[in-house]
């Protein structure tokens, strides 16, 4: 079982940034009539943020990073640690961490890695980084995730386009021989690899006259192979099962009182579907915010993006119990349990 | 699990279907008002009612309201 209990390391701060073009979720052609209002009730997504051709997840990292950097203070000669998470990253190779730590202006003496993972990618990032400090030898670390999920999505699906987001964000993590740290549950179920997937452009099956063939799967759902598939289906049973059973499997293993719980960060699947992981839980509805409504699911985005948007008034003036759960793609899924006293939080920066 | 309780309870996934109309050999996507939230709601009904996780493929492959019957008996 993947229980893991990373100590010595606490949570500085963090920061997010969104691209500054916003979507209405009310104009798009490929819903009929009564269509979108259907969609935005189930989903809870009313807009979203698009990033435009020229920006990539790195270039809203980047900024959400540099300007976290900024109001915790910290030198960048002390940066010796960083976390890439994200499934667009700049190229196929290199790994977009490489560049990062260079854009930055850190140390050649920096551990930078990339990790491809989605909706999970914030809390396996978090476990990566916070393990990597643990010891003390490594001090100050940035975690960076985002996507520009929009970019590989067909514009004329109707199945992941109104849904998705794009964002960046920027977590600090730190040594702190006091520091209780972060307590994970981490999972993962391969047999589910189908269920968000791009079929064409990795090496099984490599880009070819084929996969930019538009095919029409029902009204309104058009996509090629280099473009994301969505089985709604899939993912909504697995998220109503696993993520509340990964939930109450940390709770027990390190006997967490739910109830002192100050609040739930859940992935942004959508808000059908994380309502039922709410009520399974029993939790109060005021201890589980959302950032579906402005942002949409964000992808490894959305748990950063939600404490940012949502919460950051508490989390930068008061000490917090906190949960957080990332499901998806992969099928990829795990759980956090950790403190946090007076974060750094920055405004959101519009890129 | 009876079969009169389950078109009970799929009727219930609709937003207004009557449980006296859907017998045993309906094809539920024929049901009116049936879409892809449709089939969700009926994912988190089997989930909450009988504790069986009905997955996409099960949903795919079933046409009639029995068949569906018949794959969450198998899986309680």
């Amino acid at each position: 079982m993947a229980f893991l209990h990373i100590p010595n390391v606490r949570m500085a701060g963090i920061s997010a940034c969104v691209p500054r073009h916003i979507l209405e979720n009310t104009q798009y052609k490929f819903f009929t009539q009564g269509e979108a209002e259907k969609f935005i009730e189930s989903t809870g997504v009313e807009r979203h943020r698009v990033a435009n051709d020229d920006t990539c997840t790195s270039d809203l990292c980047l900024a959400a990073a540099e300007k976290l950097i900024f109001d915790l203070k910290w030198n960048k000669s002390q940066i010796d640690s960083l976390v890439f998470v994200t499934q667009t990253p700049d190229y196929i190779i290199p790994a977009t961490s490489c560049i990062l730590q260079h854009r930055l202006g850190l140390s050649e003496e920096t551990v930078a890695i990339d990790i491809s993972l989605g909706c999970s990618g914030w809390i396996y990032g978090l476990y990566v980084l916070s393990n990597m400090i643990s010891s003390g030898q490594l001090r100050k670390g940035l975690l960076l995730v985002g996507d520009t999920t929009l970019k590989p999505c067909s514009f004329e699906d109707k199945s992941t386009y109104p849904l998705f987001g794009d964002a960046g964000t920027a977590t600090a993590v730190e040594y702190d021989k006091d520091a209780d740290g972060f307590k994970f549950h981490l999972a993962v179920d391969g047999s589910g690899y189908s269920a968000i997937i791009i079929p064409d452009g990795g090496y099984r099956n490599r880009v070819n006259l084929s996969s930019l063939d538009i095919k029409e799967f029902e009204p309104g759902i058009k996509r090629n192979k280099l473009q994301t598939v969505l089985d709604g289906m899939n993912v909504f049973s697995f998220g109503i099962t696993k993520a509340p059973e990964s939930v109450k499997k940390l709770a027990d293993k390190y006997e967490i009182n739910l109830e002192d719980v100050n609040y739930f960060l859940f992935h942004q699947a959508n808000k059908y579907l994380n309502e039922k992981i709410r009520k399974k839980l029993n939790i109060p509805i005021e201890k589980v915010p959302y950032s579906l409504k402005n942002f949409g699911n964000t992808s490894s985005a959305t748990i950063p993006l939600t404490m940012v948007s949502e919460i950051a008034k508490d989390l930068t003036t008061k000490k917090l119990d906190l949960i957080a759960c990332g499901f998806g793609v992969g099928l990829s899924w795990g759980t956090v349990h950790f403190t946090t006293e007076k974060l750094v939080i920055p405004e959101i920066i519009e890129y | 699990m009876e079969l009169n309780e389950f078109i009970k309870n799929l009727a219930n996934t609709f937003e207004d279907a009557n449980p006296d109309t859907i017998k045993p050999d309906t094809r539920f996507r024929d049901i009116e008002g049936y879409s892809s939230f449709i089939a969700l709601s009926i994912i988190a009904m089997v989930d909450e009612q009988y504790n069986v996780k009905l997955t996409g493929d099960d949903i795919r492959k079933s046409v009639t309201v029995k068949d569906l019957y018949l794959i969450i008996k198998s899986k309680m």
